[in-house]
C-alpha cells in the first residue's frame, strides 16, 4: 500500500532529474571543490534541507490531524535572534541555543492552544504565522542583520563531505524513524490522529501527544531558520522562510501522508521535499522563463498529485484485489 | 466586537490562503482636520534598500507633523490592495504607496478618485492609461539605472563576455526596467551576450540559489548583473562556494548600493553599483502637503542618483547612512 503510493512522486522526482540531463548534460558530474562535494545534486540537498526538516515535523504534526502554519514565521525568528545575538555579542553557540529555546516555547504555545484550549489548528498556528513575522521585524529592527561567524556560516553552507545542513536533517529523520516506527510512538501518534477521544478513553495521552508535536515541529522549523540564515550569513526577518510552510504542507502531501490524519510516510516526505527542490533547481538549470516559473511548478504538482488519486491510481493500474477502507 | 474580530481574522485569512482582495476588516475614519493623514502601502521589507527607504518615510512624517498610517504588503499586491481600500475606508487625507508590480491599480485608484483622496506613487510606476489616476510619481528613473549598469559595462570589457542576469521580482517595474535599459546599452556591443536570466526576487537567498545552478549550467560567465545589491551579495557567496574569486573571475555589477553593498564594493567583491536613492521621505512629504492644499505638482519627480566605482566606494562609505 505504503510502497504503491511512493512510487509516482519517486517517478516524478527521477523524471525531473532526467530532464534535466537532457537540457544540461553535466548535471549530474561531481567533483571535489576545497574539500568538498560540488554539483548540482549537492545543491538539490543544501537547498532542501530546511525544507525536509520543518516537513518532518509537519508531517507528525498532519499526522495527528492538525496543520502547522507557524513554521515560517518561527523560522525568520530563529535566525533573527542568533544574528541579533551574533551581531551584538559574536557568540554563535550561545545566540542559536537561546534562539532554540525560543522556538521550544513558541511551539509549546501552539500545543497550548490546541491541545489544551482546543482551538483548530489552522486557527491556532495562524496566529503564529502572523504574529511571529513581525516578532522577527522586532527583533532586527526591520533591517537586514549581517553576521560573519565561522561557527554560523557551518550550520547552513557548511560542508563534512556533504553540506553539514542535509545532515543534520537526515539525522533529524533517522532519529524519528527510529523512535516512532521502533517504538508503539508512531502508532499512537496515528491513533490520535484518527480519532484523539478515542484513543484517549483507550489509555492514549493524547493531550501530551498532541503537545509534543507542536513543539517538535516549531524546534524543526527553528533549526531550519537557523539554516537558512546561514546560508546567507543574514538574517532577512521578512523573507526568510517566507511560504515555507506551503512547501513543506506540499513536501507531506506528495509523499502520501493524508491530510486527514491517522496515517503518514517519513520515506514519502524525504521524496516530497526532494521532488520539491529538484523543481526549483529545475527551472533555474534549464532556463524557464520567469514569468512561466509558477506555471511550470503547478503542472507538475497538478500531475504528481493526480496521479496520487486513488481513483486515477485505480484506473491505470492492473486491479489489485483490495479491501475497501471504512 | 466579536464581530469585528471574526471579519478581521477572515480577513488575514484570506490575505494567507487565497489570492483575493476585498477585506473590510478597517474602523470608521478619525482624521482630525488639522493635521494630514497619510496612508502609505510599502512593498515589504524584501531588502536593506527597502527598509531604509521605510525609514526615510517614517522619519520625514514624524518631523513634517504628518500623521502616517503604515502597512506592509509582504510583496503581495492583494495585500497592498486591501490596505489601499482600507485607507479610503479611514478618509485619509492623502495616500501614497509603491506598487509591487506594475499593472492591476485602475479599480483600486478610481475608488481612491471617488473617495476624492489624492494618490501619490513612489519608487516604482504603474502601467495605466488613465494617468488622472495618481497626482505624481516620486521615484528613480529604472530604465536610466539598467541603462548606467550596461553603460559601465560596455567601457569596461574587451572580446567576448557572457553575461548572467538575476532579475527583481517577476512583472516589478525594477525589474523590468532596469533589464530593459540594460539591453538597451548593452545591444551595440555584439561582444556581449545575456547568457542566462532568471528571477532572485529581489532576495540574497533568491539570488544565490540562482547564481548556484547558474555556475553549473553556464560553462562561462564573466560577469553577473543583479538588479539589486541583495542578490549580488547572494552571488558573491554561490561564486566564493564554487572556488571562484567574486570581483576578479567574475566581475558583478549590481543596482541600489545599500551599505552591505557598498561594503563589498570597497572590499572589491563587487566592481560597480548604479545608485537608487532610497531617502524619498523629505521630498514625499513636501508633495503630500502640496497635493493636499490644491497645489499643482508636476507629473513626474525623479531623485538625484549617481554610481559608485571601487574607489568611490571607499570614500563614500564612512558617510553612508544607510
Amino acid at each position: 500500500m505504503t510502497r504503491s503510493r511512493l512510487l509516482w512522486p519517486l517517478l516524478a522526482l527521477v523524471a525531473l532529474l532526467l530532464l534535466n540531463l537532457v537540457f544540461t548534460p553535466s548535471f549530474f558530474a561531481l567533483r571535489i571543490q576545497d574539500g568538498h562535494l560540488f554539483g548540482s545534486l549537492v545543491d538539490i540537498l543544501r537547498n532542501g534541507a530546511p525544507t525536509l526538516l520543518i516537513a518532518l515535523g509537519m508531517t507528525l504534526v498532519i499526522a495527528t490531524r492538525g496543520i502547522d502554519l507557524s513554521v515560517g514565521a518561527v523560522a525568520a525568528i530563529a535566525g533573527a535572534v542568533t544574528c541579533t545575538h551574533i551581531a551584538t555579542t559574536g557568540d554563535a553557540i550561545g545566540g542559536m541555543a537561546l534562539a532554540l529555546g525560543l522556538c521550544a516555547v513558541l511551539g509549546l504555545w501552539n500545543g497550548f492552544l490546541v491541545s489544551v484550549i482546543g482551538i483548530q489548528p489552522i486557527i491556532a498556528t495562524l496566529v503564529l504565522m502572523t504574529a511571529g513575522r513581525g516578532m522577527a521585524m522586532l527583533v532586527t529592527e526591520g533591517q537586514i542583520v549581517t553576521v560573519n561567524n565561522d561557527v554560523f556560516a557551518k550550520v547552513g553552507a557548511g560542508f563534512l563531505v556533504l553540506p553539514i545542513a542535509i545532515l543534520i536533517s537526515l539525522a533529524v529523520l533517522a532519529g524519528v524513524a527510529l523512535l516512532t516506527r521502533r517504538t508503539a510512538l508512531g502508532m499512537l501518534i496515528e491513533a490520535v490522529g484518527v480519532n484523539p477521544e478515542a484513543s484517549r478513553l483507550a489509555g492514549v495521552r493524547s493531550r501530551t501527544i498532541i503537545w509534543t508535536v507542536y513543539v517538535f515541529s516549531a524546534l524543526c522549523a527553528g533549526v531550519a531558520g537557523l539554516m537558512i540564515a546561514s546560508n546567507v550569513n543574514a538574517a532577512d526577518a521578512n523573507n526568510a522562510g517566507l511560504w515555507i510552510e506551503m512547501d513543506a504542507i506540499l513536501a507531506v502531501v506528495i509523499g502520501g501522508t493524508s491530510l486527514a490524519g491517522g496515517r503518514y510516510s517519513l520515506t514519502g516526505t524525504l521524496i516530497g521535499a526532494l521532488v520539491i527542490q529538484t523543481l526549483t533547481t529545475t527551472v533555474y538549470t534549464i532556463g524557464v522563463p520567469p514569468e512561466t516559473t509558477l506555471v511550470f511548478k503547478a503542472a507538475v504538482v497538478i500531475v504528481v498529485c493526480l496521479l496520487q488519486a486513488p481513483r486515477l491510481t485505480r484506473t491505470f493500474r492492473v486491479p489489485v484485489p483490495q479491501k475497501a477502507g471504512a | 466586537m466579536r464581530k469585528t474580530i471574526t471579519t478581521a481574522l477572515a480577513a488575514v485569512l484570506l490575505a494567507a490562503v487565497t489570492a483575493c482582495g476585498g477585506g473590510s476588516g478597517g474602523s470608521a475614519g478619525n482624521s482630525s482636520d488639522d493635521t494630514i493623514t497619510m496612508g502609505f502601502a510599502q512593498v515589504g521589507a524584501e531588502s536593506g534598500w527597502r527598509t531604509a527607504n521605510t525609514k526615510s518615510i517614517q522619519e520625514s512624517a514624524k518631523s513634517a507633523g504628518i500623521e502616517l498610517k503604515f502597512s506592509d504588503a509582504q510583496q503581495k499586491q492583494e495585500n497592498q490592495l486591501k490596505a489601499i481600500r482600507s485607507y479610503i475606508q479611514q478618509k485619509v487625507d492623502v495616500i501614497a504607496f509603491s506598487p509591487v508590480v506594475e499593472t492591476g491599480w485602475d479599480t483600486v485608484l478610481l475608488e481612491a478618485q471617488r473617495a476624492k483622496i489624492p494618490v501619490i506613487l513612489t519608487d516604482r510606476a504603474i502601467d495605466s492609461d488613465d494617468t488622472s489616476l495618481y497626482k505624481t510619481f516620486l521615484g528613480s528613473d529604472f530604465i536610466d539605472e539598467g541603462k548606467k549598469a550596461g553603460k559601465w559595462l560596455v567601457e569596461n570589457s574587451d572580446g567576448p563576455v557572457n553575461v548572467v542576469e538575476l532579475q527583481g521580482t517577476t512583472g516589478a517595474a525594477p525589474a523590468i526596467d532596469r533589464k530593459e535599459g540594460f539591453e538597451a546599452e548593452t545591444k551595440s556591443n555584439p561582444d556581449i551576450k545575456i547568457v542566462a536570466s532568471q528571477t532572485g526576487d529581489f532576495t540574497r537567498s533568491g539570488g544565490k540559489q540562482v547564481m548556484e545552478a547558474f555556475l553549473k549550467s553556464q560553462p562561462d560567465i564573466d560577469v553577473v548583473y543583479a538588479h539589486n545589491d541583495d542578490m549580488g551579495l547572494g552571488a558573491i557567496e554561490a561564486i566564493k562556494a564554487a572556488g571562484k574569486k567574486p570581483g576578479t573571475d567574475i566581475k558583478i555589477i549590481t543596482v541600489d548600493a545599500v551599505k552591505d553593498g557598498m561594503t563589498a564594493l570597497a572590499n572589491g567583491e563587487i566592481n560597480f553599483i548604479v545608485e537608487c536613492n532610497p531617502l524619498l521621505g523629505p521630498q514625499l512629504m513636501d508633495l503630500a502637503k502640496k497635493v493636499v492644499a490644491g497645489e499643482e505638482v508636476p507629473e513626474r519627480v525623479v531623485t538625484e542618483e549617481t554610481t559608485f566605482t571601487q574607489e568611490q566606494a571607499k570614500a563614500a562609505l564612512p558617510d553612508r547612512k544607510y
